[in-house]
């Protein structure tokens, strides 16, 4: 029972006032970016950074973790009320919530996302519970070449698993490696990429990036297009319950969407997003019993799956990173930064050097989901209300706060010249359909990739077979090359595009 | 020669010219054998691997026919302009630029005309919202990062004794 021993000192850190006050916060702070729309987690965690320097690790993680799952319930919330996705990740939720909502039924839609979301929440986090000791087991066998190989699957499983050009993502994740190469070399001591400019030494900071290509870059977007005309429903949420035929139809599905997410959601490049899209894929697959509302015009089970699903693979992202020290996606590459930032080195030995941060950031997630439901239910009424907010009073809030994120991190004014220029790059981004978050992935892979593939063929003698003779190596190679493969097959391919096209 | 996809031809020369700068450059530094690779080893490897890929793309940019052309479309200078000139003066007043001999003007002079010049981004500019925005912003930062997070911040200008 060396699992309930290690919940248990996992609740003992959590269950502390400040800790529980850190998920809180973390919590609140999520739903708020998740309702409102035109900014997203990833700006969010990298500029709340600054103001985790002083938490202690444990709390400042527990704080980002909330605003990460926050933001999916808040997400699913807007989607639902006024068919706007506040995340990508509930884009299909809005399919058969918003139609819920017209039909007057928000209540039942409202209450079957944040159910089925919570048990999810909790499936998610017994299974990063239970996997994460084996995992990291295998991880202490991993030598250079199996790192190396482990991030090259990695980052493949992400740009396969993303939407749009396969190419133009795995040309962003090499740009993003060469960004993260920027200052000096570790190994040599030479200062590579810097033009001469001081500042750069350290190399780019990746909040400056984070911010102006996520903060900045989709501000610039938002404005570009003409305001949607919102309409919300805010009068017709009454009768929040949803009904005993309700409860029938939708637990399977959120049986379903539980187990895809969480499944996807340990694959690399897996989580929140993929999982809910492919969840909702499947529902459609099963056939509706008699009687029941169609796909698209109101079925409980079109927001029951993805809703789940999405919880799940939130969750169980944090299994490669936390054993492992990979990011599978761009938030996880964020906390990746902030556990660097506050002297937590990911990989597998973060449970047996710092058990406390390691359970006590799994049990903050239990207790952050059950927050989660027990605050948003009856908060509808005011997240609503945020809803009605302009975005012209808005996005100088958000410009405000990236540039105060950024120069409070270094007291750097250079890094405020830096979001301006990545700023600017990510709407450059934007126009020509480069998706950004392959980007931030490599750019925090990237020392970490070119030392693992140094020491690696230091090792072997200069002798690059040593990826493909270590058996534990190959085979993760061969995942990635198999990945690929996939996505050439014409079937896939089509599927593929169906996917991410639904809406 | 018809370009087939415009988006693709511009992102694929874009990466052909930071692979080719990063390449050039990383030459210039050791580079070193696989046992014992130089600083320039994985960057130039990585140079050469974008170059190519954005090879690929404008290659094929020139020779698939698309729906659409893949159009760019219009470029919103006002929200590019006046976003990054709101980001540039919060620098220069929270910073100061000794070139020009300006000092630090400190936290609620820069959230002042950051909100200001940002607010120009947008389609609709009202100075009373503009204005009672930034107090509320102005407000908002300085009990937050100032009060609560204890942060080093001028809060007035340098001269003002701040």
């Amino acid at each position: 029972m060396e699992l309930l021993s290690n919940l248990t000192l996992g609740f003992g850190v959590a269950f502390t006032p400040m800790n529980l006050l850190y998920a809180l916060v973390g919590c609140l702070l999520g739903t708020l970016i998740g309702v409102l729309p035109g900014i997203g987690p990833i700006a969010t965690i990298a500029m709340l950074l600054p103001a985790t320097y002083a938490l202690p690790p444990v709390s400042a993680l527990i704080m980002l973790a909330g605003i990460y799952y926050g933001a999916q319930y808040g997400g699913s919330t807007t989607a639902i009320l006024v068919n706007l996705p506040g995340e990508s990740s509930s884009v299909v939720t809005c399919i058969d919530g918003y139609q819920m909502a017209r039909m007057g039924r928000a209540g039942p839609a409202l209450a079957a996302a944040g159910l089925g979301s919570f048990f999810a929440g909790c499936v998610g986090t017994l299974v990063l519970a239970a996997f994460a000791p084996v995992l990291t087991d295998l991880a202490l066998q991993f030598g250079p070449a199996e790192y190396f190989s482990l991030m090259i699957l990695g980052l493949i499983g992400a740009v396969v698993l993303a939407a749009g050009s396969l190419l133009k993502a795995i040309a962003m994740v090499v740009l993003g490696l060469l960004l993260g190469l920027v200052g000096t070399d570790v190994n040599s001591g030479v200062v590579r990429f810097a033009f001469d400019m001081p500042e750069l030494t350290d190399g780019i900071g990746f909040v400056a990036i984070a911010m102006g290509v996520f903060g900045y870059g989709e501000i610039i977007a938002n404005l570009a297009q003409p305001e949607h005309a919102r309409q919300v429903f805010t009068s017709k949420v009454q009768g929040l319950w949803p009904t005993r035929q309700d409860f029938k139809d939708m637990t399977p599905a959120v049986l379903r969407g539980t187990t895809l997410g969480a499944l996807l959601g340990i694959l690399p490049g897996g989580g929140a997003l993929l999982a809910s899209f492919a969840s909702y894929a499947l529902e459609k697959k099963i056939p509706s019993k008699p009687g029941e509302v169609e796909f698209g015009k109101g079925n409980i089970r079109g927001v029951a799956a993805p809703e789940s699903a999405n919880n799940a693979g939130a969750q169980t992202s944090f299994i490669p990173l936390l054993t492992l020290g990979i990011p599978s996606n761009a938030v996880m590459a964020l906390m990746v930064g902030a556990m660097m930032l506050h002297n937590v080195q990911p990989g597998p030995q973060v449970m047996t050097v710092n058990p406390e941060l390691f359970w006590g950031l799994i049990a903050s997630m239990w207790i952050g989901n059950l927050m989660l439901v027990v605050l948003n239910l009856p908060l509808i009424g005011m997240w609503i209300k945020l809803l009605s907010v302009p975005y012209r009073w808005l996005f100088p809030a958000i410009v405000l706060f990236c540039a105060m994120g950024v120069y409070t991190t270094n007291h750097s004014v250079f890094d405020i010249w830096l979001v301006a220029l990545f700023g600017f790059i990510g709407y450059v981004f934007h126009k020509l359909d480069l998706e950004p978050a392959p980007l931030l992935l490599g750019f925090i892979l990237g020392p970490m990739m070119e030392e693992y593939l140094r020491r690696a063929l230091l090792l072997s003698r200069g002798d690059w077979s040593v990826l493909v003779t270590r058996p534990l190596s190959a085979g993760l190679l061969a995942a990635a090359l198999v990945m690929v493969a996939l996505v050439f097959l014409p079937a896939v391919k089509s599927r593929r595009a169906e996917a991410f096209v639904e809406e | 020669m018809q370009l087939k996809h415009q988006k693709d031809f511009f992102s694929g020369l874009l990466f052909m010219a930071t692979g080719l700068g990063f390449a050039w450059s990383a030459s210039r530094y050791t580079v070193g054998t696989a046992s014992h690779m130089g600083p320039g080893f994985f960057p130039l490897l990585l140079g050469a691997l974008l170059t190519i890929l954005g090879g690929v793309i404008v290659y094929k940019s020139l020779l698939f026919e698309t729906e659409d052309g893949g159009r760019i479309g219009p470029w919103a200078w006002r929200p590019v302009i006046y976003v990054v000139l709101a980001n540039l003066s919060f620098g220069v007043l929270i910073g100061g630029l000794s070139s020009i001999g300006l000092p630090p003007m400190g936290l609620v002079a820069a959230i002042g005309v950051l909100t200001v010049v940002a607010a120009r981004a947008g389609t609709e500019f009202r100075w009373k919202e503009v204005l009672a925005l930034a107090l509320i912003l102005a407000a908002g930062s300085y009990v937050t990062f100032v009060l609560l997070l204890k942060l080093q911040l001028p809060v007035w200008p340098a001269f003002a004794g701040g």
